[in-house]
């Protein structure tokens, strides 16, 4: 069993996230980097498909020669191997990234057999295209179901069932492998590094390709803060003495 | 004059509400709306009367057995057949997990860009094949001014970002389109469903009571339950909890969460972080319950009550018991 991950590095934002002055980018002078929950999910889940059925887990990131961090930490959670699709780390559209993406895969099944599962993040934390891996998915010919919260292969009968997050519930869904899927946040509780895990990940060899993909129709012109929220609040009150007038709101708005 | 495509999502025998959004968003554009509808789960007249109302023109049924049970591909290919047939110049859907699947499946499909998460669609974009569109980063915390250049503009409304509002208009006019889906795809279709207890859910409950890091422990929650069990909502809360294992993914409500838009949110014991607040942004009101009168969520909170929400949350649940007897 092959898993394959796909990772975007981005800021690790506080409590308000800046633009720089010329509006290209987040402005991260004094931020570190991650990758999304979602895709810190699908890691896990990575690791621990190829820790049950033997097998081994892949990370790729396309992106500035830096995003090797974040396939370290990756390494650091148990991922055996690593690919970097280098970038000069401006930001490239969702067309382009699918295409090298895709590319990428082709070559690397290309020399080490296919891969039985790619995870991608449902979205990634800062763009939310909702798209890289559904279009690396039809280039690549495999099926794809996305916003997935529980992952359960069957290898002899070469299927992997998954399970959809909808208002209320799940679907399910049942998909020959290869197969892909955008996992979401819940799908596990991924671990933390540990120390050996570490000092593993520093020795890992990552593999470093040139990222090539013709640009697509979407460009950015710039970011920019959502208007602020004009407050207008009201103190209804200190402490467990404020529950006459919370319930008397909750009256008022007609919810009692 | 522009020709406007909406892709109509169903849940069950209906058109889920989100559509109307879209449908609402896509009449600042100056065209022919046309829905696409897959599928003969949902009623046509019922559909052509629903979607009339709020100023389809014409609803195309797309037909084949394949679309009678959700199945990504299959919608997909049939978005695209569809657009293939009727040439828009704009695709629409509401940015639900769905909305944004089937567009995208669709767009990949017939190799053409897709922009997510518009706050709105802008006149231009009906008939100028090179616009810009304000969309939503970081789930909402950002905004980016976009460009967007093809002959076919595909893109979603961000869902709660238009509210949906009735045009009065009259039912619109029925056709069919059969349409050829491969087999294959039977291989993303939904084979089953496990559905928890039956009632109202996280994004569809009028008051959500919300829990943060401070409510501290997995019993601790049980005041939050009893308050929102009274008054028919749900408990919800915040990434610190989950991570904590306190209560299920299911209930986080934030950018990786869920989206919530009650009448009223109760926040009680979360500081509002940006990567929260995009999920709660949309409720209709907002009361904070925190120790902090400076929390970013008691900020911008319509209602504050400043205090500890462990003696709080009880008292406010014994209030509404007093009052219901
Ligand atoms: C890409 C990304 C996605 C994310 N997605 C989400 C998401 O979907 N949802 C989400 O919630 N977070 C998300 N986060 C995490 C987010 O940044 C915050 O870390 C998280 O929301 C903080 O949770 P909290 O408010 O419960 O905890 P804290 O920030 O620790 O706040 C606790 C609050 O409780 C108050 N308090 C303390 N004691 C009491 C008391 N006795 N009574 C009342 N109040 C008290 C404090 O004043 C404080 O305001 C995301 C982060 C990233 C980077
Ligand atoms: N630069 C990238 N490198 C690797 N994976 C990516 C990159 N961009 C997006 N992805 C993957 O595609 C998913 C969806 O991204 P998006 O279409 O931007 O929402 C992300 O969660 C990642 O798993």
């Amino acid at each position: 069993m092959r898993v394959l991950v796909c990772v975007k590095r981005v800021p690790a934002p506080g409590a308000k996230i800046n633009v720089t002055a010329d509006g290209q980018d987040v402005d991260t002078a004094h931020l570190g980097f991650a990758m999304s929950p979602h895709e810190e999910c699908a890691v896990e889940e990575a690791v621990q498909i190829a820790e049950r059925f033997e097998g081994d887990a892949t990370v790729l990131t396309l992106g500035a020669p830096e995003a090797e961090e974040q396939l370290r930490y990756a390494a650091s959670l148990g991922v055996q191997n690593a690919v970097l699709l280098s970038t000069d780390g401006t930001p490239w559209d969702p067309q382009r990234t699918a295409r090298a993406i895709a590319a990428a895969i082709t070559s690397l099944e290309a020399d080490g057999g296919p891969f039985d599962l790619i995870l991608f993040g449902n979205e990634s934390a800062d763009s939310g295209g909702y798209q890289v891996g559904i279009r690396v998915a039809h280039a690549l010919g495999r099926p794809i179901v996305n916003a997935i919260k529980g992952i359960e292969p069957d290898i002899d009968g070469g299927l992997a069932t998954a399970k959809r997050e909808i208002d209320g519930g799940f679907e399910l869904y049942s998909l020959p492998m290869p197969a892909v899927m955008g996992v979401k946040e819940g799908l596990n509780l991924p671990r933390y590094p540990t120390m050996r895990g570490r000092l593993a990940s520093k020795k890992m060899d990552v593999t470093v390709m040139e990222a090539e993909g013709e640009a697509g129709g979407q460009g950015r012109v710039t970011l920019k803060q959502p208007p602020a929220t004009e407050s207008n609040m009201v103190k209804l009150g200190d402490g467990p003495e404020a529950a006459p007038a919370i319930v008397d709101l909750f009256e008022e708005l007609g919810l009692l | 004059m522009a020709d406007i495509l909406i892709l109509a999502e169903t849940e069950g025998d209906d058109i889920v509400d989100a559509t109307l959004e879209a449908l609402t968003a896509a009449r600042s554009l100056d065209g022919d709306l046309h829905v696409l509808l897959c599928g003969d789960a949902v009623d046509e007249d019922a559909a052509a009367e629903k979607l009339g109302a709020y100023g389809a023109d014409t609803v195309h049924v797309a037909e084949h057995d394949l679309l009678n049970v959700f199945g990504t591909e299959a919608w997909g290919q049939a978005l695209a057949l569809a657009i293939e047939e009727l040439t828009p110049d704009v695709v629409v859907a509401s940015g639900t997990s769905k909305g944004n699947e089937i567009l995208a499946i669709a767009a990949a499909r017939l190799d053409l860009p897709f922009v997510a998460n518009c706050i709105s669609l802008p006149s231009e974009l009906a008939d100028d094949t090179d616009v810009e569109l304000t969309r939503v980063q970081w789930g909402g915390s950002l905004l980016e001014d976009a460009t967007l250049s093809s002959d076919t503009r595909i893109v979603s409304v961000g869902h709660h970002a238009v509210e949906a509002e009735s045009a009065d208009g009259p039912a619109a006019d029925v056709q069919t389109m059969p349409v050829e889906i491969d087999e294959l795809y039977a291989r993303t279709q939904v084979v089953g469903r496990e559905m928890a207890e039956a009632g109202v859910t996280l994004a569809t409950a009028p008051i959500v009571f919300g829990g943060g890091r401070a409510v501290g422990s997995v019993e601790a929650f049980a005041p939050l339950e009893e308050c929102a069990e009274l008054m028919g909502g749900r408990v919800g809360c915040s990434r610190a909890v989950t991570n904590n294992g306190w209560r299920p993914h299911r209930d986080q409500v934030g950018q990786t969460g869920t989206r919530i838009a009650p009448e009223l949110y109760v926040a009680s014991g979360i500081s509002g972080a940006i990567q929260h607040w995009v999920g709660a942004m949309a409720s209709k009101k907002i009361l904070a319950i925190n120790t902090d009168a400076e929390a970013n969520m008691v900020v911008k909170a319509d209602y504050f009550v400043e205090g500890d929400l462990h003696t709080v949350i009880p008292a406010v649940a014994e209030e509404i018991k007093r009052r219901k007897s």
